[in-house]
């Protein structure tokens, strides 16, 4: 395959920016499509991606995800600055949002997203630093020892 | 079924101008939920939804949607619309409610 040394790219996330929101996750798919990646597995990462950029659109000030592909996986590592998760195991839970009401009303906020990451990730790991901001690292595995 | 038929079959309007009719429609879902449209449409669904800010463009492509049914007469603003046709994604509108337009694509397709 193309990526058989491995290829990396590095986006840039803007908090607040709700127009251009869903763009990083857009060119993620782009970039896997032009690689010929599996389509199911493809539609897998462009859930966890948008997912994860999303929670830095509404939450954060800023974020990197950088997307790192090698023949075994597809690795998303996403950083931001921002207020950061108090309590990470709650806010992996299925409906618990701390989302605001104009959020809402635009169909964000359902307390699905980091549940819906975990769901199509193969590993999936979250850490945060309250006032600081948070870290998000994804696995889906390329091989058919993965969830493919 | 294809796109040109389902909208000739349910009276929708084409709010977007790109070509994308001979797209098959392999079913539909019906949200309001981002989170929830990204889990659960599958490809090729058209998507029933009464949400119509810009977002909804990017998520029927991540999703591969076959177009988006804006219903309660509502429409998009014209950046939404143009970003749409930017990303070659239909976006048709409909006067009648949410259940009532899954109710008649449910009767057109099938159980799918």
């Amino acid at each position: 395959m193309a990526f058989d040394q491995g290829l990396s790219h590095r986006f840039e996330i803007k908090g607040g920016d709700f127009a251009k929101a869903g763009r990083v996750s857009l060119e993620v798919k782009e970039i896997l499509h032009d690689l010929g990646i599996d389509p199911v597995i493809a539609r897998r990462v462009a859930i966890v991606s948008y997912e994860a950029e999303m929670n830095v659109v509404m939450y954060a000030t800023r974020g990197e995800m950088v997307l790192q592909l090698d023949p075994e996986a597809i690795r998303i590592v996403l950083e931001d600055e921002g207020p950061g998760i108090r309590d990470t195991e709650m806010a992996m839970r299925e409906g618990y949002s701390t989302a605001t009401e104009q959020m809402r009303e635009m169909g964000f906020g359902a307390g699905m997203g980091l549940p819906n990451i975990k769901k199509n990730a193969d590993r999936f790991e979250l850490t945060s630093e309250v006032g600081k901001g948070t870290c998000c690292r994804i696995v889906i595995h390329l091989s058919p020892g993965g969830r493919a | 079924m294809t796109l040109k038929e389902i909208v000739e079959g349910l009276g929708l309007r084409a709010l977007t101008t790109h070509e994308c009719e001979d797209r098959q429609v392999t079913g539909g879902y019906t949200s309001d939920l981002l989170s929830d449209v990204m889990a659960n449409a599958r490809p090729g669904n058209l998507w029933i939804t009464l949400q119509i800010h810009q977002n909804i463009v990017a998520v029927a492509r991540l999703k591969d949607l076959a177009g988006i049914v804006v219903v309660n007469g509502r429409r998009p603003d014209d950046e939404t619309l143009r970003r749409a046709d930017a990303e070659r994604v239909a976006v048709l509108g409909t006067e009648d409610s949410a259940f009532r337009v899954s109710g008649r694509l449910h009767r057109l397709l099938g159980d799918s």
